[in-house]
């Protein structure tokens, strides 16, 4: 089924995607990859020797989550590393990459209060439990597709990390970007599902 | 008669390769996507191979990589025995010309100086250098940007002699199987039998740069490409790893002499953006 859905991603959009869901999003979502999560957990890690465990912040969320360099509660980030912008043009090419990659960091930040991932490829049971505790959404977007993608990016900001190039976090704003619900809050697993429905006998 | 080729000659093509292969794709890739939207089963998958054409006309239309991952340059160098290079050492042109390519190209740099220190080098530099020499006064350049979803889910499996065609087949789909959604299926599946341990990954890769309208001059191998590219497309897994028919566009075997005693069996992943150029110089 083909739905709209604008950021924030809350729990009341979450309840209603599905695995197999063809959805366009549009707003404001986040950019960060490999070296950027591992960044994230650093800073995570020292926040967390000089907060007293149980102190919130606004969001009614553990306040650890307000040491990161972006609005973590209900955020929608996308694991993607783009090709450089030509002039005039907002960004390069920008399609997704491989999610597994994410997996060790994504639970602390989905528990945190990030609630959409979006890559492409298996993520672990851990992820999965993750998702499901906090009725949170993976989506996939066609990965090798970075030129279309690229079109339904309007605006690009660096929010941090610029030393890391490729690699540094970005605030995009999005235009109908096209997404597959492959892991619903339910945990369904449209990469599980599907597969088996076109699996053939030899 | 020797014959003299400049290094900036081998620079200048080697830049222009870079961003070609980034912004199209060769024909029998391109023919092999248009033939899979069309018969694609899943409805999701027949709308994922229809946006990978739409990909592709942006790509080039507008200038656009293909893919954000320009890949690790791979080059593969046939020098002719007669050929005499004139100018700074031909590592360096080449380097040179993936610098400069990936530089002017808008092309992604994706390479780390040290596997563990992982400082970006911030022009794309070194690429992946094999060097062969063959008859004649020129040389054969085939240049391969590898981008590393695909790269990572490639495997090498040492079988044993008695393991057999069975063995091959089965290391073939379970790589494939392993890889799923993570390497952007639909793939091109490369494949090197024999040889030696690194020998048979370098068959593999080889056999990437390939067309994928052909098949291997040796019947069994033919047999061989033609069986396991229609046992891949059952397994299921489809456009983007969503469910389909389309889990592979080819798969492409090349073979060498081995030992007694072993059946090396490399499989090496490309994604649908199976980037290669080649010029003759």
């Amino acid at each position: 089924m083909d739905k709209h859905i604008a950021t924030p991603i809350t729990a009341e959009v979450t309840k209603e995607l599905h695995a197999g869901d063809y959805v366009y999003i549009s707003g404001t979502i986040y950019v960060a990859r490999d070296a950027a999560h591992k960044r994230f957990m650093e800073v995570l890690d020292k926040a967390e020797e000089q907060f007293v465990p149980e102190q919130q912040n606004e969001a009614g969320r553990n306040k650890l989550a307000d040491v990161l360099p972006f609005p973590l509660e209900n955020a929608a980030v996308y694991y993607m590393g783009p090709s450089p912008a030509r002039e005039g043009r907002p960004i390069g090419s920008a399609g997704p990459t491989t999610a597994s990659r994410m997996d060790k960091y994504a639970p602390r930040l989905l528990d945190l209060g990030q609630k959409a991932m979006i890559g492409k490829g298996k993520r672990t049971q851990a992820v999965i439990d993750a998702i499901v505790r906090n009725q949170a959404v993976y989506f996939a977007a066609v990965g090798g597709a970075g030129a279309l993608l690229s079109k339904c990016i309007k605006k690009s900001d660096l929010v941090c990390y610029g030393d890391l190039g490729a690699e540094a976090v970005l605030k995009l704003e999005v235009e109908d970007f096209p997404v597959v619900v492959v892991i619903d809050c339910e945990g369904n697993n449209l990469y599980e599902t599907a597969v088996k429905k076109y699996a053939q006998e030899t | 008669m020797i014959r003299t080729i400049k290094t900036e000659e081998v620079t200048k093509n080697i830049r222009e390769m870079c961003i070609e292969a980034n912004h199209y794709l060769s024909r029998d890739m391109d023919n092999a996507l248009k033939k899979a939207a069309d018969s694609e089963q899943a409805p999701l998958g027949k709308k994922i191979l229809c946006q990978l054409q739409e990909n592709l006309i942006i790509a080039g239309e507008d200038m656009i990589p293909i893919c954000q991952d320009t890949g690790m340059a791979v080059i593969f160098a046939e020098i002719g025995q007669e050929v005499h290079f004139d100018g700074m050492l031909l590592e360096e042109a080449l380097n040179e010309g993936v610098r400069q390519g990936y530089r002017e190209g808008f092309l992604r740099k994706s390479v780390v100086k040290d596997p563990i220190l992982r400082e970006n080098t911030k022009d794309n530099t070194p690429a992946v250098i094999h060097y062969s020499m063959v008859e004649g006064d020129k040389v054969k350049l085939t240049l391969a940007p590898k981008g590393f979803g695909s790269e990572n889910m490639s495997r090498i499996f040492m079988l044993k002699p008695a393991d057999g065609i069975e063995g091959v087949k089965q290391a073939i789909l379970t790589t494939v199987e392993d890889a799923g959604p993570n390497a952007c299926p639909p793939m091109v599946v490369g494949v090197g039998i024999g040889g030696t341990f690194e020998k048979c990954a370098l068959l593999a890769k080889q056999a990437l740069t390939r067309s994928v309208e052909e098949h291997s001059q040796i019947p069994y191998v033919k047999d061989l490409e033609e069986e396991m590219l229609r046992k891949i497309n059952c397994l299921g897994i489809g456009p983007g790893g969503l469910g389909g028919t389309t889990t592979a566009l080819a798969v492409n075997i090349n073979t060498y002499p081995t030992h007694i005693a072993g059946l090396p069996v490399a499989v090496n992943i490309c994604c649908h953006v199976n980037r290669h150029v080649v010029r003759v110089i």
